[in-house]
């Protein structure tokens, strides 16, 4: 028991050292699962509040940027407004559009990142807005990702800009369909994966959102198709795709809640059994 | 006695948030970033319980964590940084660590150049084994840990003596 003692008290320092290290190298490896990690994130009251503060100095530098992001998404809308065919003068009413499936929120980013191998997003909602694990991020443009960790006042959004990061997502013109992934090299592109090699590719053909995860509603913007090449198997394109959104500058964004969500899935689960 | 944790506490907190709110947002050339933080680790006092170091580094690591939603990559690399410091004192200082007189303030420009290379070159190695965490990308991991630890041992040493000729 002396012995014991006296070996803690010798190695002390060296026993710290690895306490800690292998404190660390726990939150570091519980991080790289994906929706685990819980503990060290930045949505929370205390980097929350330094980011706000900060970026409410800092907001005033990108005004002129945000300004014009906003007039080209109004001018969009006031597109797609005028060219709706009025409810009076047709007789055909389309029934799915009857109820609303999808809940927006506007939320501004607080702390953005896209030079390391994982990067996330933190914005200035959280539970007290309703904002829940899982809900779709996007921006005018395209897609940013998917909300990933929430506390009461501020939300963290796991970035399209990260490795963990998996988003079903189509060609535009015809249905096949692929996932979206990163690379971790370049903050414009990403790789559209297990794309059928039946599908018809060009380079510059669109990408959108698959609407088959219940999170983001089919047909939002990601991006065009850059590049592509066969896979090593031969079944499937690799394609590198460039991002609608410059995913560097992000100032405001919208949160996206499919209402129909636990429908869905309880239909799911239950094909399931 | 109480200067020196005032002192040292300041300098916590102002590399904190110097670190988070302006280093982390510089990337240069899309992705190379000082990580100026560790200044503190390489200035704790010398007389001072290496298990107040560790842990001290420990929580600046983690804090720096938090506000990067890095994992623990941070924490890890400080506490290496940390426990390697005693050796690095004793290649880069030689006999003045041995006679515990070394003062950061009015050593030669060449010792501290040693210190601080050594000991940024082992944090971000760390570092960035860590958060990339993929034996097969060794060649990225060598290339970010070379610039970045060049850009931060700059930054870092500039940083020490502009404060040191103020306290003079």
């Amino acid at each position: 028991m002396q012995q014991i003692f006296n070996f803690v008290i010798r190695n002390k320092t060296f026993l710290l050292f690895l306490l800690l290290f292998c404190i660390s190298l726990g939150f570091t490896i519980q991080s790289h699962s994906y929706h685990k990690s819980t503990f060290i994130n930045s949505a929370n009251a205390l980097t929350g509040g330094v980011y706000g503060t900060v970026n409410s100095i800092d907001e005033y530098f990108g005004l002129k940027d945000q300004n014009e992001l906003l007039l080209e998404e109004n001018r969009r809308l006031r597109r797609q407004l005028l060219n709706i065919p009025s409810a009076s003068d047709s007789s055909y009413i389309d029934t799915s559009y009857s109820k609303v499936p999808y809940r927006i929120t506007s939320a501004e980013v607080y702390k953005n990142s896209y030079s390391r191998m994982n990067n996330y997003l933190t914005l200035n909602k959280g539970k007290n807005d309703s904002i829940k694990q899982d809900f779709g991020v996007i921006t005018s443009n395209g897609i940013v990702g998917i909300i990933d960790n929430t506390s009461n006042n501020y939300s963290r959004v796991l970035s399209i800009l990260n490795k963990k990061s998996r988003i079903n997502a189509k060609l535009k013109n015809t249905n096949h369909i692929g996932s979206l992934t990163w690379d971790g090299k370049s903050s414009q592109f990403t790789q559209l994966i297990d794309v059928s090699n039946f599908a018809p590719i060009k380079v510059g053909d669109t990408i959108v959102t698959g609407g088959q995860s219940a999170i983001f509603p089919k047909g939002i913007n990601i991006g065009v198709i850059d590049d592509f090449k066969t896979d090593i198997g031969g079944d499937t394109y690799i394609i590198q795709v460039k991002l609608f959104n410059d995913m560097t500058n992000i100032g405001a964004v919208y949160i996206i809640e499919n209402l129909d969500k636990e429908e869905i899935k309880s239909l799911e689960m239950m094909t399931d059994d | 006695m109480t200067s020196t944790v005032g002192i040292h506490t300041i300098r916590f907190i102002v590399l904190l948030l110097v670190q988070v709110v302006i280093c982390n947002n510089i990337n240069f050339l899309g992705y190379i970033n000082p990580y100026i933080y560790i200044i503190f680790i390489f200035l704790f006092p010398i007389r001072d319980n290496r298990l107040t170091l560790l842990l001290l580094s420990f929580l600046l690591g983690l804090f720096i964590d938090m506000f990067s939603d890095s994992g623990g990559v941070h924490a890890a690399a400080s506490v290496v940084l940390a426990y390697a410091r005693p050796v690095l004192l004793k290649t880069s200082f030689g006999m003045l660590y041995e006679h515990q007189s070394v003062k950061f303030t009015t050593t030669d420009i060449g010792s501290l150049f040693t210190y601080i290379t050594f000991g940024t070159l082992i944090h971000h190695l760390t570092l960035f084994s860590l958060e990339i965490f993929n034996i097969s990308s060794i060649l990225l991991i060598l290339k970010k840990t070379l610039f970045s630890s060049t850009f931060t041992i700059i930054v870092s040493i500039l940083i020490i003596i502009l404060f040191s000729r103020n306290r003079k």
